[in-house]
C-alpha cells in the first residue's frame, strides 16, 4: 500500500471511530423541532445555541462542583501517594512486596461495591451529600494507581542523587521534598491528570453518595437531564460536550502523559 | 470510566531498589522507621477507605438489615441467608449469564479490533501518531457522556443507527427498549469505549518487537499473513494475555454504561451482577442492602480470581 493511501485509510478509520463524538456535537446544535426529523440532519446547518444557553443557565453550579471535587481529589491523591512511592522506591521498607500486592488488588475492586460500603459509613457519620465525602471516595480510584506510578518513576531516579543529598546533610524528608519531588514532576503531572479525569467522570460514587445534595457534580447534572426532560436532547448533548472539555484538553496538552499512564507497567519494555 | 472507566492501568509490583551502603543494623532499623513513616499516610488511607468499606460491605451481607436498622444499627445476624436469597432469585442466572456474555463478547471485539488497528498504525505513515492519539478520545470521555450519546444514537424512532440500517432495508430495531436487544446495545457501546485501551497496550507491545526479526522473516520470503501468525502473534503473547486479563477485570465491573443506557432492563434484559447489586441496594424505594452486598461480594470474588491470575502472569512476564 502506498503511504498516502495508508494515511487516507487511517483518516477514514478515525472518522468512523469518532462518529459518536461528532454526533454528540451535531445534536447539541440541533433545534428541538428538528430533533425527530426523518432522516436526521447530518450537519447542524440551521443550528441553534439553545442547548448551550441551557447549559449556562442550569449547569454552571454542577460544573463548578466538579471542578472543586476534581482538584480536591488531585490534592489528596498526590499527598497520600507520592511519599508512599518514594518509600517503596528508595527506602526499602520491610513488607514492601505485600503492600504493592495489596495496592494491585485494591485496583480490582468494583466501584459499585465500594460505593455501598461508603454509603453505610457516610450515613452513620452524616457526611452523605457533601463534596468532601465525594473527594474521599473519588480518591480511592486514583490512590493505588498513584502509588504505583510514583514507585515506578522514582525507582528510576539515580541513587547518586539521593546519596549526594545525604552527604549534604539532608534528612529523608528534606531529600524527598527538595530532591525527589522536583525531579518527579512528570509523575506528579501524570497522576494529577488521571486523578482529575477520574473524579470529573465519576458517576457511581456521585449517584450513591451525593444523590440528594446541594453540591452535585456535572455527571449527575447530565443524569438528571436524561431523567427529567427526555425531549431536550440538544441541552443534554450540549452539557455532554461541555463535560468532555477536560478530557479533550488533556489529550491536546498532555498527550504523552496520557499514553504513558495507560501503558505504565501493564507492558514493561 | 472510563473508565473509566472504567479502565485503569497499573504498574509492576516490585520496584528495583538500589544496593545499600552497608549500614549497621541500628541504622537499618532507623531506616525502617523512616520508610514506614513515609508509608503511614497510604496505610492509614487503605485501612480507612478500602478495608473498612469492604468490611462494612461484608457485614451488610451477613445481617438482615432493614432501613431502620441500617440507620440505627442492631440488625440480627443471618449467616449466609442473604447469599441463599441471591442464589434462589430468578434474576441470578440471567445476571450471571449476561455478565459472562457482556464480558466475553466485549473482550473478543475490543481485542481483535484493537489488534488490527495496532498493526495498522504500526506501519509508519503521515499523521499516524496524531490519528492514534485521536483514537484515545472514547476512552477519555466521561462514561455518562458516551452512554447518553449512544442512547440517543440507538433511539428506536429518531436514532441515527436505525436510519442508517433503514437505508439497507433493515427494519427499525428497538435497541434499548426490547429485552432481546438491550444487552447487545450496551455491549456495542462498551466495545467502542474499550478499543482505545487495547490499541494503546498492543501498540506498545508491537514497538518492543525488534525490527530485525521482521527483516529476517521478509528475507525468508514470509508473506504478510504468515508474518503475523508466526512472528507477531507469538511474540505478542505475553502482552496480549495481560491486555485481555486487564480488560476482563475492568469489564466485569462495568456499571455506569449499562445503568445509564438501560438500567439493566427492560425485564432484566441487560442486568449484570454489577447493575443487579446496585439495583438491590439503591434502585428500589425499599432497599435490600443485605442481598445487594452479597451480590457485590460475589463479584469481588470473581474479579479477584482473574486479578490474581493477572498478577501471576505479570510477574512471570517481568522475569
Amino acid at each position: 500500500m502506498k503511504r498516502s493511501l495508508k494515511t487516507a485509510v487511517g483518516v477514514g478509520l478515525t472518522a468512523i471511530m469518532l462518529f459518536p463524538v461528532y454526533w454528540m456535537i451535531n445534536v447539541s446544535f440541533t433545534k428541538d423541532t428538528d430533533m425527530r426529523a426523518d432522516p436526521p440532519h447530518l450537519f447542524p446547518l440551521h443550528g441553534t445555541f439553545d442547548g448551550y444557553r441551557a447549559v449556562l443557565d442550569q449547569q454552571l453550579p454542577f460544573l463548578g462542583n466538579s471542578l472543586l471535587i476534581g482538584l480536591g481529589t488531585v490534592a489528596l491523591t498526590v499527598i497520600v501517594s507520592a511519599p508512599a512511592g518514594y518509600s517503596l522506591a528508595k527506602l526499602r521498607p520491610r513488607g514492601a512486596g505485600t503492600l504493592s500486592f495489596v495496592l494491585l488488588v485494591a485496583q480490582m475492586i468494583p466501584g459499585v461495591i465500594m460505593a455501598m460500603g461508603f454509603y453505610a459509613i457516610y450515613l452513620k457519620l452524616g457526611v452523605l451529600n457533601s463534596s468532601a465525602g465525594l473527594v474521599l471516595a473519588d480518591s480511592t480510584i486514583a490512590v493505588p494507581f498513584g502509588v504505583l506510578i510514583f514507585t515506578a518513576f522514582m525507582s528510576g531516579i539515580p541513587a547518586e542523587l539521593v546519596a549526594a543529598a545525604k552527604i549534604d546533610g539532608a534528612g529523608a524528608f528534606r531529600t524527598f521534598w527538595s530532591v525527589i519531588l522536583p525531579v518527579s514532576r512528570n509523575a506528579v503531572v501524570t497522576v494529577s491528570l488521571f486523578a482529575f479525569l477520574w473524579a470529573w467522570s465519576d458517576f457511581v460514587f456521585a449517584t450513591t453518595l451525593d444523590g440528594g445534595g446541594a453540591q452535585q457534580p456535572i455527571t449527575l447534572g447530565i443524569y438528571r437531564y436524561i431523567g427529567n426532560n427526555n425531549q431536550e436532547w440538544n441541552a443534554i448533548m450540549a452539557t455532554a460536550v461541555v463535560a468532555s472539555i477536560p478530557a479533550t484538553l488533556l489529550l491536546i496538552v498532555a498527550q504523552r502523559y496520557v499514553a504513558a499512564g495507560v501503558t505504565a507497567g501493564a507492558v514493561k519494555d | 470510566m472510563a473508565p473509566h472507566v472504567t479502565t485503569r492501568a497499573s504498574v509492576p509490583a516490585m520496584p528495583e531498589t538500589e544496593a545499600g551502603f552497608g549500614r549497621t543494623s541500628r541504622a537499618r532499623s532507623s531506616g525502617q522507621w523512616t520508610a514506614w513513616a513515609f508509608l503511614a499516610p497510604v496505610v492509614v488511607y487503605l485501612i480507612a477507605f478500602y478495608a473498612y468499606p469492604l468490611y462494612r460491605n461484608l457485614d451488610l451481607s451477613l445481617h438482615r438489615y432493614t432501613v431502620r436498622s441500617f440507620v440505627q444499627g442492631g440488625a440480627p445476624f443471618s449467616g449466609l441467608d442473604n447469599y441463599r436469597t441471591v442464589f434462589d432469585s430468578p434474576t441470578f442466572w440471567p445476571a450471571l449469564t449476561h455478565t459472562a456474555v457482556f464480558t466475553g463478547v466485549s473482550l473478543v471485539f475490543q481485542f481483535s479490533i484493537g489488534m488490527a488497528l495496532a498493526i495498522f498504525f504500526h506501519q509508519h505513515f503521515r499523521l499516524s501518531a496524531t490519528l492514534r492519539a485521536l483514537f484515545l478520545v472514547p476512552w477519555l470521555l466521561p462514561l455518562i457522556v458516551s452512554a447518553s450519546t449512544w442512547s440517543w444514537m440507538l433511539n428506536s424512532d429518531s436514532g441515527i443507527v436505525n436510519t442508517a440500517l433503514g437505508v439497507f432495508g433493515i427494519g427499525p430495531v428497538n435497541w434499548l427498549t426490547s429485552p432481546d436487544w438491550s444487552l447487545a446495545s450496551v455491549t456495542i457501546a462498551n466495545i467502542w469505549i474499550g478499543i482505545p485501551f487495547n490499541l494503546v497496550l498492543l501498540y506498545s507491545g508491537l514497538q518492543s518487537i525488534p525490527s530485525e526479526i521482521y527483516e529476517a522473516a521478509a528475507l525468508d520470503g514470509a508473506t504478510h499473513w504468515s508474518r503475523f501468525w508466526r512472528v507477531t502473534f507469538p511474540l505478542l503473547r505475553p502482552v496480549s494475555a495481560i491486555t485481555l486479563l486487564l480488560g476482563l477485570i475492568y469489564t466485569l465491573k462495568v456499571f455506569d454504561i449499562i445503568w445509564i443506557m438501560t438500567r439493566g432492563g427492560p425485564a432484566d434484559g441487560s442486568t449484570t451482577l454489577a447493575t443487579w447489586s446496585y439495583r438491590l441496594g439503591f434502585g428500589n424505594l425499599l432497599p435490600s442492602f443485605g442481598p445487594g452486598a452479597a451480590v457485590g461480594n460475589l463479584l469481588i470474588i470473581l474479579a479477584m480470581v482473574f486479578g490474581l491470575l493477572y498478577i501471576r502472569m505479570q510477574r512471570r512476564t517481568l522475569r
